[in-house]
């Protein structure tokens, strides 16, 4: 097997705010292989954005960042500003979630192109950067005869494929998508979950798609990763996780999620924890429907689903009920909380 | 677990079947004037009109649950505003059948303060919950405040219809919420609160514009069930419109399907999901993304975005993304300048140079008319010709060929002449109506629309149950 | 109110050192203002004292700490005498403003229309003129209408402001009427007053309290102007400053400088407490100018929970003991 694009350990990613540390991202790991697309999903305040910000430096002041992050072998975090600013762009790019207001409204596309290519390979001639991004409009279906239009001529769709353009005419080994496709509509999304699919075939290149959104994950991700309260709960195999998911988060999600098949309604009680103060143990135990003794005292374990070590690229799941094996009896026992109270509702 | 009433057992007063409108909308049109430049304005130039609603009647039953279902630009959010008098009906007339047997009234004939009475019956629940509550109030000042404007309740007796409102939505215990302010609620807290406010009046009709689509999928549950249960007790009667068909067949007894202003087609809400007639509706339906990830990518979305609403296309405004239209669709210049400008994002670049030296940029062909005449910019009639043809050869199945009547030779360049417009209506088609030339069918048509649905739409997707 | 003091409170760093030694400032002169009848040694007019009169020019020493001017005043009388006047004349001038500027410019931003574009216009005209220019043109028509001097600067200066109140909060009312909130309120069926009380008015004031200390510490200086060519307050109605300064630029040739330093000190500090005051504010709430309060953490070495490691098999056994 191939050595993974990305591999990151124990990262952590905290903010400090008048109340307190807020634990973003709090200990996570996981790898990305060449030509592979990672699915990143979770609710709102999971730490998912901030994750992915992370990666590629783009984190505000205040933020700290440790662990290990390793980049094509090289770790990131050991390098100086200057190095990881390098790397930004051309091994590492990013597409945001507004296409609209990640665009200069004062620019020509072409311009956008040529400050992009410019800024990495300084000496390129004016006709190669033409032809590169002309190539690169064409494969994501943007007629070259808008090179010299301007971002407010493009809808919605289109002004995302520019984006996607502008990321990949770098070449870059390694993307991340924040949320693509959230402010589009479906018929569009459809047509960009398409193309972001299609990446690896046209420039193996491998992508971390972040989203919310579950029905996304199925159709395009090799893999997936299930955050909460900062922390991945369960990775592996999309097809594995879909059809047999071992975190009760995951099931729980899953089931709440409105498909045209769904039938009745079904939701998870209580509300996302606060990460200044996250619950002790494992953070979902509050809300778990399998939550035992141990859960409120001890984080749990990461381990393969179905026993074996833990590897890059293996399915892991973090959750006691899931893995209990070498737990006393009286660890294993249910968890006797108070009950939520309607207050905590989301 | 929670399940979605059924219709027969429902309380409510009337039923969704009979023919009992708390609203009837007739024939409303909403047209924005364009400001254009002001060079077009200094001359007093028309410039131009974006219809945002062109035409729509339709009937709210009491006590359903419409769905207004459409993408971003079908017209959905502006009807559902007009519902309420919040934006002026430039046409038509929305009518209100109160149900205790008060005379009729025309919402868009209403203005100031008559308009504002009005507004006890007629609620509405915004998409965004952290930007409907204001900021600087209080929730006890806010759900209660439509109690002090209309002057219905104050002092104890307010408070008490507060604290009642809050704990009806799930915020209980109220005095926990009463002191609080927006800032310090999670975003489904404050979709609760505003629900709150919107019952409060005892209204007849919730128009609800997107109330989930900004929460998480666990909370959106959580809210959905909520309305439903305040639509069982206070016997409501639902506007609910959104983007997402999951929760649209989830929610509604009947939808209707929007595009640029229209509606292209409206029946009850498993006729809609079962056999989709419209193409536009067969799209959304496919576009759903499928929760299985052994199925492979099977959306292929109709090609193209949602036209500009200020310059609609001509005749069906689908026609130009549709994958079945016919000859009398609508076919125009602007389609094949659109059809040359895919050809070249399939060409290798040296191509594209070539034709663009030959066509120009095409901005001759950015108009409606009948005929289309491309001329050459650097080379012969017969060059243009060529290209055309090389066009047609890609892609044999292209339906803008069909509504190409003529193709001509002449000094000035390429004619092209297209046929004409068939207007489309909404017409019945099985129990739906759909807007749409090709229904209904020839024989019976519930069966043969039913037919085409199926052979179109697509494998249904279910959702694997956990272990 | 919990609006217009939230700035106070939420200032850190930077801001909040200018705000304080603003406001220290601004205490002070408060403070003489306030207790200016006991503070003084003499009234601002009194050039005598049980009958026997002043001299002149005396410099500063025993009885006359500041020394005395050549209408036989005494300095220092005057200069707390005129940190009362400093501060009535523009707190009035203010507050005064800001009552009319406000209501306007809400009033502008949300109804639109032509009552808008020609609010705009003359606000815009107003603004437009020299701020000095202004205050002396109304200086010199409201003196001959108007008994008090006092007043009558006051007035004066309210012109000249309004404007800027205007302006700003037309300018976030003309934003806040798009807002779902605004919309959430029509549709509860409230009147365009209810709105622009209840829903519009707190939500757009944020920037005033800026304003009005930036204007008070323009309107200081502005009335010392005035004072000082003459056309504001006598000096037998009210110790005022600026009047002070134009007498003693003609002591200052002579090498008499306790005429004129000592008021001018007062004007310099004033004004610049109170331009402290507003910078300070001006950090808080201007959101472009603020920086996201972010404190430094240090994250503790990580902790190893059973199990949690990268690639061991071992950890998983260690979970149970």
């Amino acid at each position: 097997m191939t050595a993974p694009v990305v591999d990151a350990t124990d990262l952590r990613i905290w903010y400090g705010t008048p109340r307190g540390p807020v634990r973003a991202v709090d200990g996570v790991s996981f790898s990305v292989g060449r030509g592979e697309i990672l699915g990143l999903v979770g609710e709102s305040g999971c730490g998912k954005s901030t994750l992915g910000r992370g990666l590629l430096g783009l984190l505000p002041e205040g933020a700290k960042m440790d662990g290990h992050l390793g980049f094509k072998g090289e770790d990131l975090l050991a390098m100086t500003p200057k190095e990881r600013f390098q790397r930004r762009g051309r091994d590492l790019a990013m597409i945001f979630q507004e296409p609209l207001t990640r665009l200069n409204p004062l620019m020509r596309i072409s311009e956008h192109f040529v400050e992009t290519l410019r800024t990495h390979h300084p000496k390129m001639s004016a006709a190669e950067i033409e032809n590169r991004s002309l190539e690169v409009l064409r494969l994501i279906g943007i007629p070259p005869s808008r090179w010299k239009s301007y971002p407010h001529e493009f809808s919605g769709g289109m002004r995302q494929r520019l984006m996607i353009a502008l990321a990949l005419v770098l070449r870059p080994a390694f993307v991340v998508a924040d949320e693509p496709t959230t402010a589009l509509d479906v018929l569009v999304e459809a047509q960009i979950i398409k193309i972001l699919h299609d990446l690896r075939e046209n420039f193996d290149t491998s992508l971390l798609l972040i989203t919310h959104n579950l029905g996304i994950i199925a159709e395009a991700c090799d893999r997936v990763a299930v955050m909460y309260a900062g922390k991945i709960v369960e990775i592996g195999d999309a097809r594995t996780v879909f059809a047999d998911p071992k975190h009760p988060y995951t099931r729980e999600l899953l089931r709440s999620t409105i498909t045209l098949a769904t039938d009745g309604l079904h939701s998870i009680p209580g509300a996302p924890p606060d990460l200044v103060a996250p619950p002790t143990g494992c953070h979902f135990h509050p809300r778990c429907p399998d939550a035992m003794e141990v859960c409120r005292l001890r984080e749990p374990a990461i381990r393969a689903r179905g026993g074996g070590p833990v590897m890059v690229g293996s399915n892991d799941v973090a959750c006691w009920a899931a893995t209990p094996e070498g737990l006393t009896a009286g660890e294993t026992a249910p968890l006797v909380r108070e009950e939520l109270s309607v207050a905590d509702e989301a | 677990m929670p399940t979605k009433p059924e219709a027969s057992t429902d309380s409510r007063a009337g039923t969704p079947s009979g023919d009992d409108p708390v609203l009837r909308v007739d024939d409303v049109g909403i047209h924005f004037a364009l400001r254009g430049s002001g060079f077009a304005r200094l001359l007093g130039r028309d410039t131009g009109v974006v219809r945002a609603v062109d035409g729509v009647s339709l009937d709210l039953q009491r006590g359903e649950v419409l769905g207004l279902v459409g993408e971003s630009g079908s017209g959905k959010t502006t009807l559902g505003r007009a519902l309420l008098g919040l934006v002026e009906a430039t046409s038509g007339s929305i009518t209100h059948h109160p149900g205790d047997g008060a005379p009729a009234t025309d919402i868009a004939a209403l203005h100031g303060r008559a308009l504002r009475r009005h507004r006890t019956k007629l609620q509405m629940v915004f998409q965004d919950p952290h930007a409907a509550l204001n900021p600087s109030m209080d929730i006890e000042t806010a759900v209660g405040h439509p109690l002090v404007i209309h002057r219905r309740a104050s002092g104890a007796e307010l408070h008490e219809r507060v604290v009642a409102a809050l704990e009806r939505v799930g915020l209980a215990p109220a005095e926990q919420f009463l002191a609080k302010y927006p800032s310090d609620l999670s975003g489904g807290q404050k979709q609760r609160a505003v629900l709150a406010r919107a019952i409060i009046l005892d209204p007849e009709v919730l128009v609800a514009d997107e109330p989930v689509s900004m929460l998480d999928m666990s909370v959106r549950a959580k809210i959905l069930q909520l309305m439903l249960d305040l639509k069982a007790d206070l016997g409501l009667t639902y506007v609910y419109i959104t983007h997402d068909l999951a929760t649209a067949k989830f929610f509604c007894d009947r939808v209707a399907i929007m595009y640029l202003g229209k509606v292209v087609e409206i029946g009850p809400t498993a006729e809609i999901f079962a056999n989709p007639r419209h193409p536009y509706t067969q799209a959304l339906l496919k576009a759903i993304p499928d929760m299985d990830p052994t199925t492979v990518m099977g959306r292929d979305a109709p090609r193209g975005e949602i036209p500009d609403a200020a310059r609609p296309p001509r005749g069906c405004s689908f026609h130009p993304r549709c994958p079945v239209a016919r000859a009398d669709c609508g076919w125009e210049p602007r389609d094949l300048k659109a059809l040359v400008e895919q050809h070249w994002t399939r060409v290798p670049i040296a191509d594209y140079e070539r034709e663009r030296a030959l066509l120009g940029g095409l901005s001759d062909l950015d108009h409606s008319e009948h005929r289309a005449v491309v001329k050459p910019r650097g080379g012969s009639v017969a060059d243009v010709g060529a290209v055309f043809d090389r066009i047609r050869d890609e892609k044999a199945g292209e339906p803008l060929w069909q509504g190409v009547t003529a193709t001509r030779a002449t000094a000035d360049g390429l004619v092209f002449e297209f046929a004409d417009a068939t207007a489309v209506p909404l017409r019945p088609s099985g129990i739906s109506e759909v807007a749409c030339v090709r229904y209904p069918l020839a024989g019976d048509p519930a069966e043969l629309g039913a037919e085409a649905g199926r052979q179109e739409h697509g494998p249904r997707q279910v959702v694997e149950s956990p272990g | 109110m919990k609006i217009l003091l939230a700035p106070f409170r939420n200032t850190t760093g930077m801001a909040r050192w200018l705000l304080v030694s603003g406001l220290a400032l601004v205490a002070l002169f408060v403070v003489m203002a306030v207790f200016a009848p006991w503070l003084a040694p003499y009234g601002f007019a009194q050039n005598s004292v049980d009958g026997v009169k002043f001299e002149k020019l005396v410099p500063p020493g025993p009885g006359h700490p500041f020394g005395t001017n050549d209408l036989f005043y005494d300095v220092l009388s005057r200069v707390i005498w005129g940190s009362q006047t400093a501060l009535v004349v523009v707190l009035l001038s203010v507050v005064l403003s800001a009552l009319i500027g406000v209501p306007l410019g809400l009033l502008s931003g949300y109804v639109g229309g032509r009552t808008d574009r020609v609010l705009v216009l003359i606000m815009d005209a107003l603004y437009a003129f020299p701020s000095l220019l202004l205050a002396i043109v109304f200086g010199f028509l409201l003196k001959s209408v108007l008994p008090s001097g006092v007043v009558a600067a006051a007035l004066s200066l309210t012109v000249i402001y309004i404007p800027q109140y205007f302006r700003v909060v037309r300018n976030t009312a003309v934003s806040a009427r798009e807002a779902t909130y605004v919309e959430a309120a029509r549709a509860l069926g409230a009147s365009n007053s209810t709105i622009m009380r209840r829903y519009l008015f707190s939500n757009v004031i944020q920037s005033v309290p800026v304003i009005g200390t930036l204007n008070a510490a323009d309107a200081i200086s502005t009335l010392a102007a005035l004072g000082f060519l003459g056309l504001g307050i006598q000096p037998q109605e009210a110790a005022e400053w600026g009047f002070d300064l134009s007498r003693a630029m003609d002591d200052a040739a002579s090498g008499i400088w306790w005429t004129g330093l000592f008021p001018g000190i007062a004007i310099v500090l004033l004004v610049t407490g109170l331009t402290l005051v507003g910078e300070g504010l001006n950090e808080t709430v201007n959101p472009t100018l603020r920086k996201r309060r972010f404190s430094a953490v240090v994250l503790p070495p990580a902790a190893v929970p059973s199990g949690s490691a990268t690639g061991s098999t071992t950890g998983a056994e260690g979970a149970a003991s």
